[in-house]
């Protein structure tokens, strides 16, 4: 089983400890440092850090199309919670992406996770199995989102047909012009292309468990299941955080999927609407004269969200690990 | 309890059932996933009228004008190479770039080069592409808007944190006894960088290439803003503005998907290796 642990593994010993400075690094100079750090420093600096600060610096301005206007301090963090169309369309949203958040979480810990145990414990083929279910997950989201829309047709969509030729013809409908089932669409599809994911993952966490200890519970006379829950699935929390808060990125930052299925409107009705979509309208489509202004009021708020939470579950998971260790 | 202790007895008595229940399970989730990818590549080699004639049909012999309208007619060609251009170009860049800065950063124990560390690894969290408007603008100001070479700039911006995040623990495996052995015979940091450790990291930075790849040739929100002239489109958006002007073309569609998905299918078959250690890279931590 080949995983990221080969990092670790490979490498023929670890640096005995010696009794050399730790701080300075004898094998580097200064100056030489600085050249190898600064190529990356630039690009970074200049192309992803400048832009998100600028982002940042942009929301709290009034706008006049392209032209900057006055400060305005938090004036549009405010027209965000209190004037149409945002006041509508950020809790809509915002709850779309909590759905998709939890549609990912559930069937990742469910699916991925039981997919990933019975793997874990198939003797051949292993590598087969994980390399059909990953499938998914390195297509394009446009890709899966434009497929699922053909799939899904209601003039010669196989899905339809398909329940058709079993005789379950009331199932058939326009998935996706339905907004009472577009948006499950969406999230059915997003579960479907990620599960490869935390099944990779939970197969790396699952092979760094020793075996000893599921044979030494087994001959305390403990079920497979017992174990299971007494044993695997406690070693299994910190890949289960790393598999939720990616989860929860994902899910917040998601566009192309829904993109491609409702276009930035999110149709039908808005029933697909996401955060990302209403940034891509306000900033792009909206025709509002304030349209920089707002995208980057939503822009930051996001970053905000995104980066606090992920943070915030990251460190409080380190603690707990530090705790048991 | 009983039940489990029953189960496990007649798991005990008949193994091969549990098994062929496994089996089941495994085959039917291969089956949920691959069929929809099996139906988009069967479905690109039929015509338009086959497939609103009988959806799930096949038939014989198979066509190719799907992929002669979606190749010609409809600029796939051009898209193609874009993609190709910009995908090994940022990649090329961004490791070019990375891998330098993580072996500066495992081997310098400063606070500066802590800092860095952690700006760099703060791009992991952070949903960069939120900030496409300000990029916008800046590229506009160096004149790379709708530029191919604008586009590589970005990407690989937003690769350095996954590329230095896999490097950076890669390297402090290494043992800098030899480094320091190197340096004894009279070589200068860049000779012990190239000469001594860029072998040693090899598996890593192929993990890297590999990787990054994948998002940044399925990318779609970038090119959508950064791009204008369909000439400079990469596949992503090449297709969605293809599903707009094909729209009924359906088979044509169906080759389109196709073609932005074979060379990921290729790369994964191939470097399987690399794309799951770059998938479970987050394991090593």
């Amino acid at each position: 089983m080949v995983h990221a642990n080969q990092v670790t593994s490979t490498p023929a010993r670890r640096s005995s400890t010696s009794n050399r400075s730790r701080k300075t690094g004898r094998a580097m100079s200064r100056t030489a440092a600085l050249t190898f750090v600064l190529p990356a420093a630039v690009l970074f600096g200049v192309f992803t850090l400048y832009p998100m600060l600028a982002a940042f610096g942009y929301s709290f301005f009034s706008w006049n199309g392209t032209a900057r206007g006055d400060f305005a301090l938090l004036s549009n963090y405010v027209d965000l919670f209190t004037k149409a169309p945002y006041i509508e369309q950020l809790p809509r949203a915002f709850g779309h992406n909590i759905l998709l958040f939890v549609g990912a979480i559930v069937g990742q810990n469910t699916i991925g996770l039981g997919l990933a145990y019975l793997l874990h414990r198939l003797k051949t083929g292993r590598q087969l199995f994980q390399t059909l279910y990953t499938m998914p997950y390195l297509v394009s989201a446009v890709v899966v989102g434009y497929l699922w829309t053909l799939l899904l047709s209601p003039t010669f969509g196989p899905l339809n047909s398909f329940f058709a030729a079993i005789g379950l013809e009331d199932l058939s409908r326009p998935w996706l012009g339905d907004p009472s089932t577009a948006l499950w669409v969406v999230i059915l599809v997003a579960g479907w292309q990620w599960v490869g994911f935390p099944i990779l993952l939970y197969g790396a966490a699952l092979g760094g468990i020793p075996a000893e200890l599921d044979e030494a519970a087994s001959i305390d006379g403990a079920t497979a299941r017992q174990s299971f829950f007494a044993i695997t699935l406690p070693l299994l929390v910190p890949a289960i955080t790393t598999v939720s808060v990616l989860a929860f990125i994902y899910s917040m930052e998601a566009f192309a999927l829904p993109y491609s299925f409702g276009g930035s409107t999110g149709s039908p009705a808005g029933s697909t609407d996401v955060l990302s979509l209403m940034f891509y309208r306000v900033a792009f489509d909206s025709g509002s004269s304030n349209g920089i202004g707002m995208s980057s009021a939503i822009a930051t708020l996001m970053f905000i969200f995104i980066f606090g939470i992920a943070m915030l579950a990251t460190v409080v998971m380190r603690r707990r690990e530090n705790r048991i260790k | 309890m009983t039940s489990t202790l029953s189960s496990a007895i007649n798991r005990k008595q008949r193994p091969s059932a549990g098994k062929v229940v496994v089996g089941i399970i495994l085959i039917g989730y291969a089956t949920i996933s691959l069929t929809p990818l099996l139906i988009m590549f069967l479905n690109s080699f039929r015509k338009t009228s086959d497939l609103l004639k009988n959806p799930l049909g096949m038939e014989w012999p198979i066509s190719f004008d799907a992929y002669a309208v979606a190749w010609n007619s409809a600029n796939f060609s051009s898209y193609f190479m874009n993609s190709i251009v910009v995908t090994v170009g940022s990649v090329l860049l961004s490791t070019a770039v990375a891998v330098p800065a993580a072996y500066a950063i495992s081997r310098v124990r400063t606070k500066a080069m802590s800092v860095t560390e952690v700006v760099f690894l703060s791009g992991l969290m952070l949903p960069v592409h939120l900030a496409v408007l300000p990029t916008f603008y800046l590229l506009d100001s160096m004149g790379l808007v709708d530029t191919l070479l604008g586009l590589i700039f970005v990407y690989a911006a937003s690769s350095i944190p996954f590329s230095i995040f896999v490097l950076t623990a890669f390297f402090r495996q290494l043992p800098e006894e030899l480094e320091e052995a190197a340096q004894l015979d009279g070589a200068g940091p860049f000779q012990r960088f190239f000469l001594v450790m860029m072998p040693l990291v090899k598996p890593a930075i192929a993990t890297v290439i590999v990787f990054r790849f994948v998002p940044v040739w399925n990318d779609f929100l970038y090119p959508l803003v950064l791009l204008r002239s369909s000439d400079n489109f990469t596949l992503p958006v090449g297709l969605s503005m293809f599903f707009g002007e094909y729209s009924t073309n359906w088979s044509a569609l169906f080759a389109g998907l196709v073609i932005a998905t074979v060379p990921l299918i290729i790369l994964f078959l191939v470097a399987t290796k690399q794309i799951i250690a770059g998938l479970t890279a987050g394991m090593s931590k």
